[in-house]
């Protein structure tokens, strides 16, 4: 599972998981408009720099990208492989556990 | 010390000033001319005396490029250069869509404060901000 490093990563901040669920919610906003929800909606007390910091992470695990509309550039959700294979890893080992349980038994 | 002139660059002055009157409803202040420039400020048409805006005119070969840059970036970002208050953004947002006025940001509420954000149409996104 090395290959998903980046992703459990990313995923281990809780301002990181909320970025991906904004952006989920409400795909291709802009940088301004993401920092806002989050200090408006989510009461996330953050500069942009920091949230910058933060998409730079989600952008190298490949689970958010940015692309440009017209004159803006907006960010949006782009990890859903990456999401699936966390999901079936987790999946997986919930299974085992639940064999484990059931040997006990 | 206090904030009396505050500015925005603008592309064109002439059609800055037509959009800021016309479209968004500040009044002109002063109107002298500098070189081929002009020393163009506006008010809010509540506070006469009140903070002036000068619409600072971008075509200087000086700094050009990079205040292009700078701006450039602002905008790409979705940042505003600045804000503007109002009394009710949901209703300046329906008047101001009504003259074709692209918002980045539909009006957003939270707690007391309730923000959108706008193209000025001369370069650069403006806040609006009701609270």
């Amino acid at each position: 599972m090395s290959s998903n490093d980046d992703v459990f990563q990313a995923l281990a901040d809780s301002t990181r998981r909320l970025i991906l669920e904004e952006l989920t919610d409400n795909s291709e906003q802009t940088l301004y408009e993401l920092c806002v929800r989050l200090t408006m909606e989510h009461d996330i007390d953050m500069s942009r720099q920091g949230v910058s910091n933060h998409l730079e992470v989600l952008e190298e695990a490949g689970l958010i990208a940015s692309s440009r509309r017209g004159k803006y550039k907006v960010l949006e959700f782009a990890g859903a492989d990456q999401i699936e294979a966390v999901a079936t890893w987790l999946d997986r080992l919930a299974e085992k556990n639940t064999d484990t349980e059931t040997e006990k038994r | 010390m206090e904030i009396t002139v505050t500015s925005v660059p603008v592309d064109d002055q002439q059609k800055a000033l037509e959009f800021y009157t016309n479209v968004l409803g500040f009044e002109k202040k002063t109107d002298e001319p500098v070189g081929e420039a002009s020393w163009l400020t506006l008010v809010g048409p509540d506070s006469p005396d009140g903070v002036e805006l000068l619409l600072e005119p971008t075509e200087n070969p000086t700094i050009d490029e990079e205040l292009e840059a700078y701006r450039d970036a602002l905008v790409t970002n979705g940042i505003p250069w600045t804000m503007f208050g109002c009394e009710d953004v949901e209703a300046e947002y329906e008047r101001l869509s009504e003259h074709g006025v692209e918002f980045t940001q539909e009006p957003m509420t939270a707690g007391n404060v309730t923000m959108a954000v706008f193209d000025d149409t001369c370069g650069n996104l403006i806040q609006l901000v009701q609270q």
